[in-house]
């Protein structure tokens, strides 16, 4: 209980990963939150990335948790950018009424 | 190791908390103040654990970057007045509990895949050891400088066509704003704008324009 290992923190990341994942399917108000559940999973992948990279002794985990980083920083602008562009031209982000493409 | 104990329960617990507020929260403003509370937690975490340099970037790029573009578009779009239903339709959305049957057995499959998880020792050979001799944020350098060169060049790359992308698709001309032309001011002509005039004594000009 007191010794905290690579376990602790894998579990921590799965289930923040799961928590996402029950967002996106969950959600039924506006695709914001959607696009926080999409932080929270690549958040969990940071957090898995990381602890493998101390406990194993490698320093390539942090290295690609740092463009993981990048990546998600630059989908967070477009998505807000998207839903920015499709708020003016349509006047809601609720995921109900998104249904232009009739899918 | 107690110490390390009682911070990495209290620090998770919190981001599970918060992760889950974010998710259920039913005002969105709500929902980005738990986001920022999360990214705090982990970056805590992180120091922690001992990956400094990634901890700070976290928090300077999510909290101070990525968490305040959300609430500004949340702010932006007035979309916190939308708090009243949680599901609009109660009776017709029938994916959500295949939504969450489907989130818990995601989740017991991690943790049977992280309790079955055993490492072999010589499965690997590295050459990016984590020395203790050189700070945390010195070996990621040293390492993402020479190494990752090419990817850190493409991610800057990604960086600079998503701001391009983002600048393009918010961007609009709107009508009836006077604004100055840059090319039209300096492309003047002196033939265009002067004119010489002989004009009669005491009969003056007419000027038509």
């Amino acid at each position: 209980m007191t010794e905290i290992g690579l376990g602790h923190y894998l579990t921590l990341g799965a289930v923040i990963f799961s928590i996402g994942i029950i967002g996106i399917f969950l959600n039924r108000k506006n695709i914001i939150v959607i696009l926080m559940s999409i932080e929270l999973i690549l958040l969990a992948v940071n957090i898995n990335l990381v602890s493998f990279s101390i406990y194993l002794g490698d320093l390539s985990g942090q290295v690609f948790t740092l463009f993981i980083l990048t990546v998600a920083a630059a989908e967070a602008a477009i998505g807000l950018a998207i839903i920015v562009v499709y708020y003016r031209n349509s006047g809601t982000i609720r995921v109900e009424e998104i249904d232009k493409l009739k899918g | 190791m107690i110490a390390h104990a009682i911070f990495f329960y209290v620090f998770s617990i919190i981001a599970v908390i918060s992760a889950i507020m974010v998710t259920v929260s039913k005002n969105t403003v709500h929902s980005v103040f738990f986001l920022i509370l999360d990214f705090i937690s982990i970056s805590c975490l992180f120091i922690m654990v001992g990956a400094e340099f990634l901890g700070m970037i976290m928090l300077i790029v999510y909290v101070g970057a990525v968490a305040v573009l959300f609430l500004f578009v949340v702010m932006m779009l007035n979309v916190a007045q939308q708090k009243n239903q949680w599901f609009i339709s109660e009776e017709n959305s029938g994916h959500i509990p295949v939504g969450l049957l489907i989130s818990a057995i995601i989740f017991f499959e991690l943790i049977i895949v992280i309790g079955g998880w055993k490492y072999k020792p010589d499965l690997f050979e590295t050459t990016n050891l984590i020395t203790n001799e050189i700070s945390n944020t010195h070996s990621l350098g040293q390492v993402l400088y020479t190494d990752y060169i090419h990817i850190f060049q493409i991610s800057g790359m990604i960086l600079l066509i998503a701001m391009i992308g983002a600048i393009v698709l918010t961007f609009r001309q709107r009508e009836g704003v006077k604004k100055q032309s840059y090319l039209k001011q300096i492309s003047r002509e002196r033939s265009e704008g002067v004119e010489v005039l002989e004009v009669a004594s005491n009969k003056g000009v007419k000027i038509d324009d």
